[in-house]
């Protein structure tokens, strides 16, 4: 089947954000090819952004022959319904419908356990981060209730948080893996495009912080499979590395303290 | 096609919550029978709840021969696709994939919204900040009645001719409006500022589908407390 031209398919979004690595390796999956239009998330927001996301004015924004869909699990899906194959070997969700409902699950468990607790302790060491991916104020209220005597202890407890979540998503690709190399089986499916999204920044924060997340040892299926995840066609230089990650930082920082407060 | 026999099918959960009034309202759409098994949410929880839901232990949870699927958006969605009509008159989510594409996302978007602004309405005491949280609710329900617009296509639902996928998302947090409004005393879907949201409601309940399910506001306030205002000059308790 022909994918459409580029002109066709459009993604607002930033390299680094795990939610637009999730719409480019679904793309790529599907061997549709887009335009990643980079744009301006902090404001003034680039005015398309804004345009075609403004309940939320974030990315990644998927546009469709023009008709924007926001929110990556959402956009995930439509891809995965618009470009079908009719359940071949592209499919991005499983065929049967438990199995849809359990790829589903562990995607949404990803989106609060491991998300939230990422970003928190992202924001600890960088207080410009959280301008540019995420307000805390959407941070749960637990997280938010969370007091601590120093920001080492909440970083402390927020790695023991994502490595909590690890643990159970070590278990989860037993149950869904089935024996094979990826969540989805034999290929890269729903679950392993929103986890292995993530795993840039779980290596920068590993880097950054000297802090173990996805210790080999200690979650050794999740490790083989992340490694295999990276190495996929479809993932191939998606997800930037730790250095990348790092050099973001840095230059945010730099032109946050250069501008006037 | 036959339908499973009620031992077949069992919700874990009870009608006030409207995460498992979806379940419900889905399960009636496709004119599937269950059985709904109440559970001890508070601890210590029901072991069949901790046993099928290890990971929230929270309602609702589908059984499906014996397999637990959690998460209302989840559930909704295996319902509508074990007990697939291909597209037929019964279908929760709509046929084409853009369609169901901003369906999902409003539907995220309630769930993003709704159960905080709710939890807080509840118990907030004071009075401005109750008016600040109603006028947040307001505002929320107001862009859900241009995403009715936008959804509907001039039809009664979101869902076109026939409740659908966001119909039950919206539609099941309505006991819950209901019982605010008279708890609190505020209006938040006010139908003089949100006439086609507010119509949309009253088909909504009306529908063979929904009629039952949703208990009025009377039977929230029975048994949940909500906190009733009290201006600043009430001395504090």
């Amino acid at each position: 089947m022909a994918g459409p031209s580029a002109e066709d398919v459009k993604v607002l979004g930033l390299s680094l954000s795990p939610f637009v690595i999730r719409v480019r390796i679904a793309l790529r999956l599907k061997r549709v090819e887009y335009e990643l239009v980079e744009v301006r998330i902090t404001e003034p927001k680039s005015e398309i952004l804004v345009k075609s996301n403004p309940v939320y004015k974030k990315i990644p924004v998927l546009l469709h022959r023009g008709k924007p869909i926001c929110e990556s699990a959402v956009i995930v899906q439509y891809i995965d319904e618009e470009w079908t194959d009719g359940g071949g070997s592209s499919s991005i969700l499983p065929a049967d419908p438990f199995d849809r409902a359990i790829a589903r699950f562990w995607a949404a468990y990803i989106d609060i356990k491991v998300k939230v607790p990422v970003f928190a302790i992202h924001q600890i060491k960088n207080k410009t981060f959280d301008a540019y991916f995420f307000d805390l104020n959407q941070l749960p209220a637990p997280v938010r209730a969370l007091r601590f005597e120093t920001e080492a202890a909440k970083e402390v407890e927020l790695a023991e948080q994502i490595r909590q979540a690890l643990g159970l998503l070590e278990e989860a690709f037993v149950e869904c893996g089935k024996g094979k190399g990826f969540f989805g089986g034999d290929a890269v499916g729903y679950v392993d495009i929103a986890l292995g999204s993530y795993l840039g920044w779980m290596m920068a924060l590993e880097k950054a912080k000297s802090v173990k997340l996805l210790d080999a040892e200690k979650l050794p299926r999740l490790a083989g499979w992340a490694e295999r995840f990276l190495a996929e066609e479809s993932v191939k230089g998606l997800v930037p590395d730790a250095d990348e990650y790092q050099k973001f930082y840095a230059a945010a920082a730099a032109r946050t303290s250069a501008t006037p407060a | 096609m036959a339908r499973a026999a009620a031992e077949d099918v069992k919700v874990l959960g009870h009608l006030l919550s409207p995460f498992v009034i979806r379940v419900l309202i889905a399960f009636r759409l496709k004119r599937v029978e269950y059985e709904l098994v109440d559970v001890r949410l508070a601890e210590p929880k029901s072991e069949i709840l901790v046993k099928s839901n290890p990971v929230y232990k929270m309602i609702p949870v589908l059984l499906h021969r014996g397999k637990p699927i959690c998460e209302s958006s989840v559930i909704v969605q295996y319902i509508d696709e074990e007990w697939s009509d291909d597209g037929g008159s019964s279908s929760i989510l709509p046929a084409d994939p853009f369609d169901r594409a901003i369906a999902r996302f409003w539907a995220v978007y309630i769930d993003d919204k709704l159960p905080y602004l709710i939890r807080a309405l509840r118990w907030e005491k004071e009075a401005a900040k109750v008016t600040e949280l109603v006028g947040q609710f307001r505002q929320v329900l107001g862009r859900l009645e241009q995403a009715f617009t936008e959804c509907g296509k001039g039809k009664g639902f979101f869902g076109g001719d026939a409740v659908g996928y966001l119909d039950i998302a919206l539609g099941s947090c309505l006991g819950w409006i209901m019982a605010l409004e008279k708890g609190k005393s505020v209006k938040l879907l006010d139908a003089e500022e949100l006439p086609p949201l507010a119509g949309w409601a009253e088909r909504f309940l009306a529908e063979e589908s929904v009629k039952g399910l949703v208990p009025d506001a009377d039977e929230h306030l029975k048994v949940y407390e909500v906190a009733t205002a009290r201006t600043s000059a009430t001395p504090a308790a």
